[in-house]
């Protein structure tokens, strides 16, 4: 069976969910990897999205995060100062899962211009709800594919506080979160240096090669001293994943 | 007392040039009718805001009708940028105040609320209290931990969008809501679109009533919302959403587009 990079970076970020989590669901690639995640080996995710359906149970992807079928499928629909004062920013959520436009070495993301603020070359969308579901989920998986463009040394703006420029910093701003622990890229995982809170290089997808990942990022990275091989996807992830996309 | 009148002369009495207008909807109930009657009165130098611009105020500020814009997630859901929004802000034709939507939300409260400012653990390690200047930190009195401040929102108009009223005004909507009741509660005057008007409001699970005396006006426009929707009423038109991309990339297409389908369309009842 075939797959693309596309598909095993979804498959790859479902994994990464353990049953009984709650998540917190960014539109997107994590909505899918999170739906994925829910329809195989962890029935009983909790998906909370921010227009403050918590327990949706969507039959179909959304395309937004207020679709009809996340409020008429959820455990409870709270308003939107609830869901992020209430729910995220006690740490009651276990991971919130992100995308990204920019992420650096030390898993700063951003989604709010590309070059100078006040200039920018690129107007992206903003933070939304990123800044606090980076600050306060328990962890954070971050799944965004691999780029120059987008795996960049220092992010042009911080919309979401990762590891900042290293380790402590998150511990004396008074994060409560552990911070973004897994990036889920199609090439394959990034996790932070225990040590440093840099990014490095932890598996990679099969058929990937070390170079392929140099030539995509925008900093010198390091590999684990045990650089894995990401398990292919099997038959079953890949067909729940084809029904649902 | 809420006032039910047409939604032309609601916005007539309510909207003027130069007021911060909130017209809210978190993608559900997002008040298109309300948007596009301001938009074909000509209303100029508003601020806008709102957590999630979304078409609709990709349409006003084409139109010209923003001088600035408060927000916290400028982008089309699902599909990609907001072109109007983006070339305004890339050409420096439109002002921003940007948030995240934990900072918003809050806003929104404190301004329902009566307060000056909102209290949350936000935005810290981030770059957006370097660009924004209603974002300062704060320290909290009894346990001497650094939190973050954003001032009150209370704008001159809000507008939502709802499932229904009765013929004394009172609002009832259900389903994802968002910040509907803040902003009603926050803003200095209020304009509810309804979907219909009922003889009395059946109980429905996790609905919110807005009293008529809590309310401004009270405008019937049925299908108000589309293509955002209303649950129960109608369903988002995602394809509308996707296809939003190609109709407003090109600025004269968007103008071209919002004359035919906004401008000439006849005023509502």
């Amino acid at each position: 069976m075939s797959w693309t990079a596309d598909e095993m970076m979804t498959i790859a970020a479902a994994r990464r969910l353990r049953d009984g989590q709650s998540c917190f669901v960014g539109i997107g690639l994590p909505s899918t990897a999170a739906n994925l995640a829910r329809r195989t080996h962890a029935p009983e995710l909790t998906l909370i999205y921010e227009s403050g359906t918590i327990g949706a149970k969507p039959g179909h992807l959304p395309l937004s995060i207020g679709d009809g079928i996340l409020a008429e499928t959820a455990d409870t629909v709270v308003s939107v100062p609830e869901v992020f004062n209430y729910w995220l920013q006690p740490g009651r959520i276990d991971v919130g899962f992100l995308g990204a436009a920019q992420i650096d070495r030390y898993a700063n993301i951003n989604t709010t211009v590309i070059g100078d603020y006040d200039d920018p070359k690129v107007r992206l969308p903003g933070a939304g709800g990123a800044p606090e579901i980076a600050a306060s989920c328990g962890e954070v998986i971050v799944i965004v594919r691999q780029s120059r463009r987008a795996f960049v040394d220092r992010v042009d703006f911080i919309t979401s506080f990762g590891f900042g420029s290293g380790a402590g910093e998150r511990e004396r701003l008074g994060l409560r979160g552990r911070g973004p622990r897994t990036v889920i890229t199609d090439l394959g995982i990034l996790e932070p240096d225990p040590a440093t809170e840099e990014l490095r290089l932890t598996h990679l997808h099969p058929g990937v090669d070390l170079d392929t990942v140099r030539d995509a990022t925008g900093w010198p990275i390091v590999s684990a001293p045990n650089l894995e091989t990401t398990h292919p996807p099997t038959e079953e992830e890949l067909s729940v994943l084809r029904a649902l996309t | 007392m809420a006032e039910v009148v047409p939604l032309s002369h609601a916005v007539e009495r309510l909207v003027h040039d130069g007021d911060s207008v909130a017209l809210e909807g978190f993608t559900h109930l997002i008040p298109f009718a309300a948007a596009h009657e301001i938009i074909r009165q000509g209303r100029r130098d508003l601020t806008l805001i709102r957590m999630t611009p979304d078409l609709v105020y990709d349409q006003m500020i084409g139109m010209g009708c923003a001088r600035k814009l408060v927000f916290s997630w400028g982008g089309n859901p699902g599909v990609g940028s907001l072109h109007r929004f983006r070339e305004a802000v890339q050409n420096h034709s439109l002002e921003i105040e940007e948030h995240s939507h934990a900072g918003m939300a809050n806003a929104y409260v404190a301004g329902a609320s009566g307060l000056p400012f909102a209290v949350l653990r936000g935005y810290l390690g981030t770059d957006l209290p370097g660009v924004t200047a209603t974002i300062k930190p704060i320290t909290c009195p009894f346990t001497g931990e650094e939190l973050t401040a954003v001032p009150a929102i209370n704008p001159d108009v809000g507008v939502i969008h709802a499932q229904r009223a009765d013929r004394r005004g009172n609002v009832q909507l259900w389903g994802i809501t968002g910040v509907q009741k803040e902003v009603v509660l926050a803003a200095r005057d209020s304009l509810v679109t309804v979907e219909e008007v009922v003889d009395s409001l059946d109980p429905v699970p996790g609905a919110i009533v807005l009293p008529s005396w809590a309310v401004g006006y009270v405008s019937v426009a049925p299908g108000g919302s589309h293509p955002s929707y209303t649950q129960d009423y109608s369903a988002r038109d995602n394809e509308f959403y996707s296809a939003w991309d190609d109709v407003s990339r090109d600025r004269e297409t968007f103008l071209s587009w919002m004359q035919h389908h906004v401008m000439s369309a006849g005023r509502p009842a």
